[in-house]
This record gives C-alpha cells, structure tokens and sequence, in this order.
C-alpha cells in the first residue's frame, strides 16, 4: 500500500484546483483584472504606437502577453498562499502522517497553481483573439506562448512557495505581491527598452528577468520566430524555475522535517 | 465637542493609529504610487514624443497629477478595506453600540480617509519634485489641486464606506477597488483627451475623472482648465456617496 | 511489548530553540488496547509529547517505539501503523468529508472503491451521514472532530493519537466521542494515546493516567490508583437547623480533619475511608443531630495534580514550561 510520486501529484494538485474554484470571490476578479487592464491600456497607450521605432501599430498586440504576467504573478500568490496556509493551519501536518513526499506536495500545489494559471491565460489569449489581436508565427506560435507562459507560471509559482515553506506565514506571502509587481513596472513591460528614455530605467529594466520573459512572449506575437529573444524568454523561465523549485525544495524539506 | 465630532475623531484616531502601526498596511500605501510615479513618469516618458502631445510642464508633472489623484482615490479604497476589516472583526459592532452619534462614525472614517492622503500625497509629491518636476502653477492654483485631491478622497472614502457597511465583508474588497480602478483609467492617463483612441476615446468625455485629471493639469501648469466643472462634479459625487454611506449606515444600523 | 501494538517511551526529551524545554525526559509503557490518558494544564509539553511519537517532530533526547518501530529512526514504519487527531483539528474548508477522505485515504495507498466504502463506513459511525457532501466551512466544532477522529481511523491504524480531542466541544459531543473511543479499544483493540486538560475525561476515559506538568510525568496509574494512593474521601453534612452547625462540627471532628464545605455545611476527611460512613451516620444519630444533606466526595484526579504540584490543574495552564525560559533573552 503505497504510491507513486505521481499519484500523490496527482491527489495535492486536484485538492488545489478544487480549492481555487470554490473561492470564486477570489478567482473571478483576478482573471477579470488583467483583461480589464489590458482593454484599458491598449486603448489608452495607442497612440504610443506612433513612436517613431514602435514595433508594429497596435498596442493591443504589444500588450496582450502582460495578461500572461499576470496569471503568473495569480499562480505565485495561489501557490504560496496555499501552502503557507496549510502550515498555518496544521494541514500540512495531516498530509504529514500519510506516506507523501515533499518534493510531491510541492510539485502538486505548483501542478495545481498552473493549471489555474493555464486556464487563465487561454481566457486571455481567446479574448485577445476576439478583440482582434494577431498572432504572427500563427497557431504554432500561439502554442508556444501558452507555453512559454506556463513555465512562466512555474516559476513566478515555485517563488511564491519557496516564500511559503521559507516564512510558514501566509501573510508575508501577500507581502510578495507588491514586491513582484514592482518588478514587473521596472521592466519592458510598457514600452519597448529602446523606447524608454530615461537611462537609468532603462538600464534597470535591462537587467530586470522580467523584460526577456515579455520580450520573449511578445516576439512570437509580434516579430516572428527570434530565437534569440524566444532563448532568452525560455532561458530565464528555466533557470528561475530551478533556482526557486530548488530552494522552495530545501526549504520545505527543513519544515517537513519528520523522522 | 459635540458628540458627532467625539465620535469622529475617535474613529479616525483608532483607524490611522492601526494603520500606522502596521507595516503590511501602509508600506504598500507609500509603495504603490511610487511605483506608478516611477513607471508612468519614468518608464513612459517617451510618450511626451508622442505627435501631437503638449504639455508645457512636461511629462513628469503630467503624470504626478495622476499619481497624486490615485493615491487620493486609494486612500478613500483603503479605508474602505478598514470598513470591512472591523465588521469582520467584530469591531464595528463595538463601535455602533459605543458611539453617542453614529453619523460621526461616517466622518470619522472620511477623516481617517484624509489622513492616509495626507501621508501618500507628502510622498509623492517628494518624489515628484526630487524627480525634477516641473512646477508652473502658483499658490492659489497649487491649493486648488490639493482641495481637488481630497474631494476626490472624500468621494472614495464615502463610496468605500456605503459599500463595506452594507456587504460587511472583506470578500467585497474586489467590488471595491475594480471600479474605482474603472474609473481611474477610462480617463486621459497617460497622453492627453485629444490623442486618445478606441473605445475610451468615447467614454473619457463623459468620465468625472477626465475632468478631475484635465482639470489638475491645468493647475499644475499654471494654465487652470475648466475648473468649475471639475469641482461642480467633485461636489455633486461628495453629497451623492455621503448619501449613499449614510444609508449604509442606516442598514447595518437595522441589520445589526 | 517489543512488536505488539504498544507505546514504550524512555527519557524522551524536547528542547526548543531558545533553550525551552518543553519535555523533559518521560518514561511510560502504554500497553496494547489500553487507553492512555495523558493529562495536563495548558503548556504542559502534552502536544510536544504527541508531535514526537507521532514522528512529525524529532525528540532532542531518549527514544520511544511505537508499535516497536523507533520513531526517531523508523518513522516511516511507524506512520503506516499509527493515526493521529492532532490539537487543531486541522480541516480543509473548502473541501467535503468525502473529499478529505478522498484525499487522506488516497496518499495512504487504497484503491478508489476501497476508499469509497471506508469512508461511508467510518461517516457513518461518526455521524456524519447527512453532512458528508458538505464543505466544512459549515461544519460546527463538534462535527470537525468527529470527522477528524473519522479521518485518522481511514487506513485501520493500530496506535491512535488524539491531541485533546473534546477541548471545546459540547457535552454531548463529548461523551458521544468517548463512547467511540471506547468501543474502538474495546472492540478492535486498538492503543489509544489520548492528551486532555479535563480531569474527569481522563478519569471515565483512561484505563491509565499519566499526570504530566511542565514536561515532567509527576504521577502515574489508574485513575483509582491514583486518587487511592493520594487523597482520603471527605463526608459533608449540612445540619437541618442552622443553629445545630457548632454542635455537627463538633461530632464530625472525631472522624477527621476538617475539609473544605459548602456554606451550610461541615466537611472532614475520612481518615479510614468509606468505610467510616456507617459510623458516622451513627454518631449522628446519637448526638440526636438531624441532618438536612450527607454527601461523601471522593478525591480526585485534581486532588492529586494538587498534592504534586502544589497547584490546582484548573489556572495551572500557560505558566512558562520552566524556569529556563525566563533567562532566555526575547
Ligand atoms: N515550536 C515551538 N517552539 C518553541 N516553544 C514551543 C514550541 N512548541 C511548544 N512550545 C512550548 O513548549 C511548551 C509545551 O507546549 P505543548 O507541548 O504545546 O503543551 P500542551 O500541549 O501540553 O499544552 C510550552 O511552553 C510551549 O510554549
Ligand atoms: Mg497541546
């Protein structure tokens, strides 16, 4: 009697989906806000579409991959808010006693987190879609953008749960939140970085991850297939995938430390 | 002190005390519209370039009346979270049972409201002119912003109010901050009303916002826009949401 | 006991970091099918106790089998045999019964129909039939206990662990779980470690009682044993007519030690024991005393904790663990 890593996965992932769609208080406005944002910008930042040097002429194209930020950023804080708020509560100590894995909770809650934050992103992409957004590398392309905005999820999502297993306190995982979002303003994430002006801002958001995670996104919907921005989007996703899974690992390890 | 004025500042003491002492609730006070400043104001500043933008102050000033209005608004929002946060807590019936005058309950969140303003704005406007803003209005322009601002506040703090007394739950807080953000953002942001497009091109005219924000640039720049428009609908949304607070109060009155 | 169902702790130690020790070195033998009662005030290092030999925290010092699986160094054998209500009760509130059945009995290893069956079972002897679709957001203090005790007992666990299971319940609730715990010792012979705050929990409940106050064992045995080898009964008497009071004080004294008593009432301790009743009733009679109320008070579990410690088990809880703690810097 007992079972795989990937039937315990399984069991955490589906008890995380089953949680968010049941808060729909919680689910509704955070993927209702980034297409809001978006129909707000790309109406109201059109005409930065007439800078000399703006890659194409429509600022709905430009903008649409800012959505899949967002459902990223949702899947750090559902992630990290989850299981912060297992160890809170105790839960953790309950899933304890059974013969579960850390590194199965852990990939399960993120398992969960993305397929959230999938969903989302395929709202996204559809309403973008409809609203008249062209995709240029075409279906392909639109299936690598999921992708790349999944392991994006990840990501943004095993940060979320290193803050968790690291803090045990949901509440400091709220205090992410700001902080990511700052990071996301100090990035490409408004106008192209040879648009920026100011030098300093644009030498931060040249170093900022972020900027390569939305250019990477961006190329496939607006320039075609570059494989050197869609390395660069790809590469830093990978590695900041490792690097947090790794370090939420340890961490919850150390938590988890049952005899 | 009449018991009204007892009442409210009572209120406003505890809430801004609470608010104060608390570091989860008023870094991201002091954080987000610095980080608006820095990415409107900074990250966009190409947008001046823009064909057909002018602004004499420049793009710096033009977005501080932005920031500056939106930390307004968000600190009426964020008294409304307060709202919220003590009927959950159990507070708020504490406070009604307490109060000789619960109207003052109202006034007193409004001033808690104004309060956190107070703050953000002095941050702000720091970071404004630490960023080289440019400053052509003059004094009487200068506090015809301000009084602009905390109109706006009070609306927010009012609107914040009326909806928490009734939902007395933070699950409304989205209810709460998405049309205020509505609001905020059907409305010349970032380049001025004529060079808008799309849709918000037709909704912008008819938003109060677009009035506050045209209306603030104005005095900012020294060159004062359709003022009495501005502060006729600032007016009218005060009298309008303390109706709406006031009858909130009256239903969490009956229901509690 | 080496490979039966047993508990056998010695010198078991837990130090936190900042130098509170929380237990400090317990010796105890809980026999297969018995009912352990593990009784102490708030703070009394019972959950610390129950957290180490349920193997979610690694003792600081000696060893304990369970099951004869050392917990320190076979944990993983020694959470396949055992199940555990821990303190908080710790329930999803977005999820059903079925749900965390689902869940638990799923990490566990049982198959899906398995599963199923051995939640509508268990459901239903804690009874909670009705309510078992139901999120548990909605459920009531009562309800998540049963649920829990129901959720430990998923994959037939030999050692049960119950970290205060009826602190805050109902009356009923209360004596409705110990009724189960009981059948579940009796019946299936299943070692149940129980922690409670409430002297007459142990008392009903527990077949042994181990008294325990600032992560020390002060006492230990059955609970008659226990109040046998510590207190003496008292007998009260409250007099017909008020003015006779001095007079029933006075026929009382031979027998005893004077006890406290009601208002009304004069009260000794029976220095023979029951016993003594007879003679007393005697006495009384002879003195041509009319008495109003007799009333015998056995000592109990209090009595004891109080001889011990010097303190009533009643406001002894959330006193630091012990003395080391003052000296630690904050
Ligand atoms: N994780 C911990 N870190 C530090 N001190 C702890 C921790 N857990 C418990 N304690 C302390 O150890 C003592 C015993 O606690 P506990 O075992 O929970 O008592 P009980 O369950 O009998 O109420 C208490 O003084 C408590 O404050
Ligand atoms: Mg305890």
């Amino acid at each position: 009697m007992s079972t795989s890593v990937a039937t315990q996965v399984g069991f955490i992932a589906r008890r995380s989906v089953r949680r968010t769609f049941r808060q729909p208080a919680v689910l509704v406005p955070t993927i209702a806000f980034p297409l809001f944002l978006l129909a707000v910008n790309a109406s109201g930042l059109d005409s930065a579409t007439n800078l000399p040097g703006f890659p194409g002429d429509s600022y709905l194209d430009f903008a649409i991959v800012v959505t899949f930020m967002q459902g990223a950023l949702f899947a750090a804080t559902t992630a990290g808010t989850e299981l912060a708020t297992d160890i809170e509560s105790g839960f953790l100590d309950r899933l304890q006693l059974t013969p579960l894995r850390a590194v199965a909770i852990l990939v399960g809650q993120l398992a969960g987190a993305v397929t959230v934050a999938l969903g989302g992103a395929a709202v996204y992409l559809a309403v973008g879609l409809i609203a008249g957004v062209t995709i240029v590398t075409g279906v392909g392309g639109a299936l690598v953008l999921l992708g790349l905005a999944t392991l994006i999820g990840v990501a943004f999502g095993s940060i979320g749960a290193f803050f968790a297993a690291r803090t045990g306190s949901s509440q400091a995982v709220q205090g992410l939140f700001p902080l990511l979002f700052v990071t996301f303003f100090l990035s490409s994430i408004n106008l192209p970085r040879e648009l920026i002006e100011i030098d300093w801002f644009r030498t931060v958001a040249g170093a900022n991850p972020v900027s390569y995670l939305v250019e990477g996104m961006r190329s496939l919907v607006i320039t075609g297939w570059d494989a050197a921005a869609l390395l660069r989007g790809f590469g830093v996703a990978v590695a900041v995938s490792i690097v947090g899974f790794a370090a939420a690992a340890s961490s919850l390890r150390t938590r988890m430390a049952r005899t | 002190m009449t018991a009204f004025g007892q009442v409210a500042v009572a209120v406003a003491r505890r809430n801004l005390l609470v608010t104060f002492k608390n570091p989860a609730l008023i870094l991201p006070a002091a954080i987000f519209p610095l980080v608006f400043l820095l990415a409107f104001a900074g990250g966009l500043s190409n947008l001046a370039n823009v064909p057909g933008f002018s602004f004499p102050s420049g793009y710096t000033s033009f977005q501080f009346v932005f920031v500056f209005l939106q930390s307004a608004a968000f600190g009426g929002v964020f008294t409304g979270f307060a709202v919220a946060a003590d009927y959950e807590s159990g507070f708020a019936r504490r406070l009604m049972l307490a109060a000789p005058n619960r109207t003052g309950l109202i006034m007193g969140y409004v001033l808690a409201g104004v309060g956190r303003f107070a703050f953000t704005a002095s941050i702000v406007t720091i970071a404004g002119l630490a960023a080289g803003m440019q400053v052509d209005g003059g004094v009487v322009e200068l506090g015809g912003l301000l009084v602009l601002a905390v109109l706006v506040n009070v609306v927010a703090t009012l609107f914040g109010v009326g909806l928490c007394m009734r939902t007395q739950s933070m699950q409304s807080v989205p209810f709460l901050q998405i049309p205020v953000f509505l609001i905020l953002f059907l409305a010349p942001v970032y380049v001025p009303l004529d060079l808008l497009d799309g849709w918000i091109k037709a909704v912008a005219p008819y938003n109060p916002a677009t009035a506050f924000l045209e209306t603030g640039r104005g005095f900012i720049s020294g060159e004062p826009d359709h003022v009495l428009v501005a502060f006729a609908a600032a007016g009218a949304m005060v009298a309008l949401l303390g109706f709406y607070a006031l009858r909130g109060l009256r239903k969490a009155e009956a229901g509690g | 006991m080496s490979g039966s169902n047993g508990i056998v702790v010695s010198g078991l130690r837990r130090e936190f970091r900042g130098g509170i020790k929380a237990v400090q070195g317990i010796d105890l033998e809980v026999a297969p099918g018995e009912i352990y009662g593990f009784l102490g005030p708030n703070g009394a290092g019972k959950s610390t106790t129950v957290l180490m030999l349920t193997t979610l925290l690694p003792p600081t010092g000696g060893s304990a089998t369970v099951a004869g699986f050392d917990v320190a160094g076979q944990g993983a054998q020694v959470r396949r045999v055992i199940g555990a209500a821990l303190q908080e009760a710790a329930l999803d509130n977005y999820l059903t019964a079925h749900e965390h059945f689902e869940l638990q009995a799923g990490l566990h290893g049982m198959a899906r129909k398995q599963r199923r069956a051995r939640a509508v079972e268990l459901l239903e002897r804690v009874g909670l039939t009705d309510a078992a679709d139901r999120k548990i957001g909605g459920y009531s203090g009562g309800m998540r206990r049963r649920l829990d005790l129901a959720l430990a007992l998923v994959h037939r666990p030999r050692v049960l662990f119950l970290d205060e299971p009826t602190t805050g319940l109902d009356p009923q609730s209360r004596s409705a779980l110990w009724e189960e715990v009981g059948r579940l010792a009796g019946d299936e012979g299943v070692t149940v470690f129980l922690t409670t705050q409430y002297l007459e929990e142990a008392d009903v409940l527990a077949d042994r009682v181990g008294i325990i106050d600032r992560g020390r064992i002060v006492a230990e045995g059955t609970p008659n044993a226990l109040k046998a080898a510590i207190g003496q009964s008292s007998v009260e008497a409250v007099p017909a007519d008020p003015r006779d009071r001095e007079r029933l004080a006075d026929v009382l004294s031979r027998f005893g030690e004077p006890a406290s008593a009601s208002p009304k009432g004069v009260a000794v301790r029976l220095g023979g024991g029951t016993e003594e009743l007879v003679d007393v009733v005697r006495a009384l009679d002879a003195a041509e005393l009319s008495v109003a109320g007799l009333q015998v008070h056995e000592p109990s579990l209090d009595d004891v904790f109080l001889a011990k410690t010097g303190r009533s088990l009643e406001g002894a809880g959330d006193q630091p663990a012990a003395e080391e703690r003052a000296a630690v810097p904050a």
